[in-house]
């Protein structure tokens, strides 16, 4: 199958002489959650304003679709690739929730039934019904949040990006951006995250790609990332609590791949390892 | 017997034209030399009940409070926010919202240049506060250069150089990558060393399990738990009532005992965790 994006040799040098990214190659195809990882300063983002033109490469291509990103308009982008900022106040500026999901649709110039029925799609989905009328700006941050996840929802584009969508979340807003990433991923949406949150990876279990000093270091399923030492290491970045914890109790190598709680008390019960024997430790 | 660092008494907080106090009978005090860690879900009340200790709350964000807040053994309501400003040190989730100057000399003098201090002693003091947070080398480039940890340290450096007794950081680490979020967390740690008392608001529970001696849980406007921290994370039925999670290392062990009859002592600490669990399962 066709990769929906597909980043080839890509570099990008910004016009103060600074190489953000470098050599990038990626395929991201239909269906797949892929969590983007790396410090601050590692060039994560600058690789994820490529997909909706945001940025060009200054070498390479990246196709999307069957767009070249470097001779398409960002208009016409920005239907097939939504970004939902980290910070909600960033794209939130009108008066009413409902008039914030049209406005996407508005803009790219959809007919007024097709609004309605994106609009209404995505009320439903984000169960917004009793909140239409208020201010974005009177909702709380999560709430704030979900309402520029939903009118990203509204546009439908393929591709939804988000950018540390965790971010200053309780607990309970961090368990409902896992589900919407479930969600958008149900109804078809491929999704890129761009995150620290490694408790968040964990739960989703996605491909995970490292990014480091502005190249792509690993690309891989998040247990198989995880429990590669030398690449967090390089990276700065530290697995959930609970894989470390089950990288030091445990002999048994199948059981350091687990990334939740949940996960690891299954698979206990479902080995009777109950008495599980303490290895060495790692 | 010495005053307490931070003593609050039955404290009362409504903003205006609201139905409902957002702090309700608040009750806690804490010693010189601790670090307190205040967590609860979003809208709980921990960033008002931070503003109350260094009296922006009434002050200068108004509205209706009752009880008394002390610091240092004299009434917070009796000083202006700038007196204030000399016992409490207050760094703010965004770095870049309190960083104004061209050089990081600059910005950790300006603070210092307020309060009226001496060039020499500013001098001195600079030095210190830069070494503190791991920024000596620094002192002639720009705010804007630093990355995200880095600023959110200067931040804290030039607050320290103002020499409070009381430092109390809402949220600084959420924009941070795990190794800056680490940083700040040393900082918080060094306090102690210089005998001064600290305050932090977050969500990272991990975090604040292995830094915290107190952890205080608000949930809609009251005090829920105050108790040191292992005492407050080994509460895991009450902690999921208030819709928090513990550790994961913690959640696990409980979760273990449960699903296999046993009886290993919760811990909140990852090497602790360790050694209860390799106790038990040897």
């Amino acid at each position: 199958m066709e990769p929906y994006i597909s980043v080839k040799n890509v570099s990008h040098k910004y016009p103060n002489g600074v190489t953000a990214i470098k050599d990038i190659n990626l395929d991201i195809h239909e269906g797949e959650v892929v969590a983007i990882l790396g410090s601050n300063g590692s060039g994560k983002t600058t690789l994820v304003k490529h997909f909706n033109g945001l940025l060009k490469p200054t070498k390479g291509e990246i196709t999307v679709g069957t767009m070249n990103t470097k001779k398409e308009r960002i208009s016409k982008l920005s239907s097939r690739v939504g970004y939902v900022f980290q910070n909600p106040n960033h794209q939130t500026f009108l008066p009413s929730v409902k008039q914030e999901l049209a406005y996407g649709c508005k803009n790219l110039k959809m007919t007024e039934e097709d609004i309605e029925t994106r609009v209404q799609k995505a009320i439903d989905l984000f169960r917004l019904e009793d909140r239409l009328d208020d201010n974005p700006f009177d909702l709380n941050s999560s709430q704030r949040k979900e309402v520029a996840m939903a009118s990203i929802m509204a546009v439908s584009p393929k591709v939804i990006v988000l950018d540390e969508p965790t971010t200053g979340q309780d607990h309970k807003g961090c368990k409902r951006v896992l589900e919407l990433v479930r969600m958008f991923q149900r109804e078809g949406h491929i999704v890129v995250l761009i995150t620290h949150d490694m408790h968040l990876i964990g739960e989703l279990n996605c491909r995970t790609v490292v990014m480091n000093q502005s190249e792509k270091i690993a690309d891989d399923h998040a247990s198989v990332v995880f429990s590669d030492k030398g690449i967090m290491e390089e990276a700065g970045l530290q697995p959930p609590q609970i894989t470390q914890f089950a990288n030091q109790i445990t002999n048994l190598d199948e059981m350091k791949t687990y990334l939740t709680v949940e996960s690891i008390i299954e698979w206990m019960k479902a080995n009777k390892e109950e008495d599980v024997k303490v290895g060495t430790g790692s | 017997m010495a005053a307490k660092a931070i003593e609050v008494n039955n404290l009362t907080f409504s903003y205006p034209d609201t139905d409902e106090p957002v702090l309700k009978d608040i009750n806690f005090s804490i010693n010189h030399g601790e670090i307190l860690g205040i967590i609860g879900p979003t809208g709980a009340g921990k960033s008002t009940l931070a503003m109350c200790v260094n009296g922006l709350v009434p002050q200068v964000i108004n509205g209706e409070m009752e009880g008394t807040v002390k610091v240092n053994g004299s009434e917070v309501s009796e000083s202006s926010v700038a007196k204030m400003s000399e016992d409490v040190g207050f760094v703010f989730q965004e770095p870049e919202n309190q960083l104004s100057q061209m050089t990081i000399e600059e910005e950790v003098a300006f603070g210092m240049g307020n309060l009226g201090v001496p060039r020499d002693d500013m001098r001195v003091r600079i030095t210190d506060a830069l070494e503190q947070v791991g920024l000596t080398g620094f002192e002639k480039r720009s705010p804007l250069a630093l990355s995200g940890g880095q600023q959110q340290r200067l931040a804290i450096a030039a607050v320290l150089a103002m020499r409070p007794s009381i430092m109390i950081m809402d949220e600084p680490t959420s924009m941070l990558d795990p190794k800056g979020k680490n940083e700040v967390y040393d900082v918080l740690k060094n306090l102690k060393d210089y005998g001064m008392t600290g305050i932090i608001i977050d969500h990272e529970v991990e975090r604040i399990a292995a830094y915290c001696d107190k952890v205080l849980v608000l949930y809609e406007g009251e005090v829920q738990m105050f108790a040191p921290s292992e005492e407050v994370f080994t509460n895991i039925k009450k902690m999921h009532e208030l819709t928090l999670n513990a550790p994961q290392v913690t959640e696990f062990l409980s979760s273990y005992n449960q699903a296999f009859g046993k009886d290993v002592k919760l811990s909140t600490t990852l090497e602790e965790a360790v050694d209860n669990f390799e106790s038990v399962c040897k």
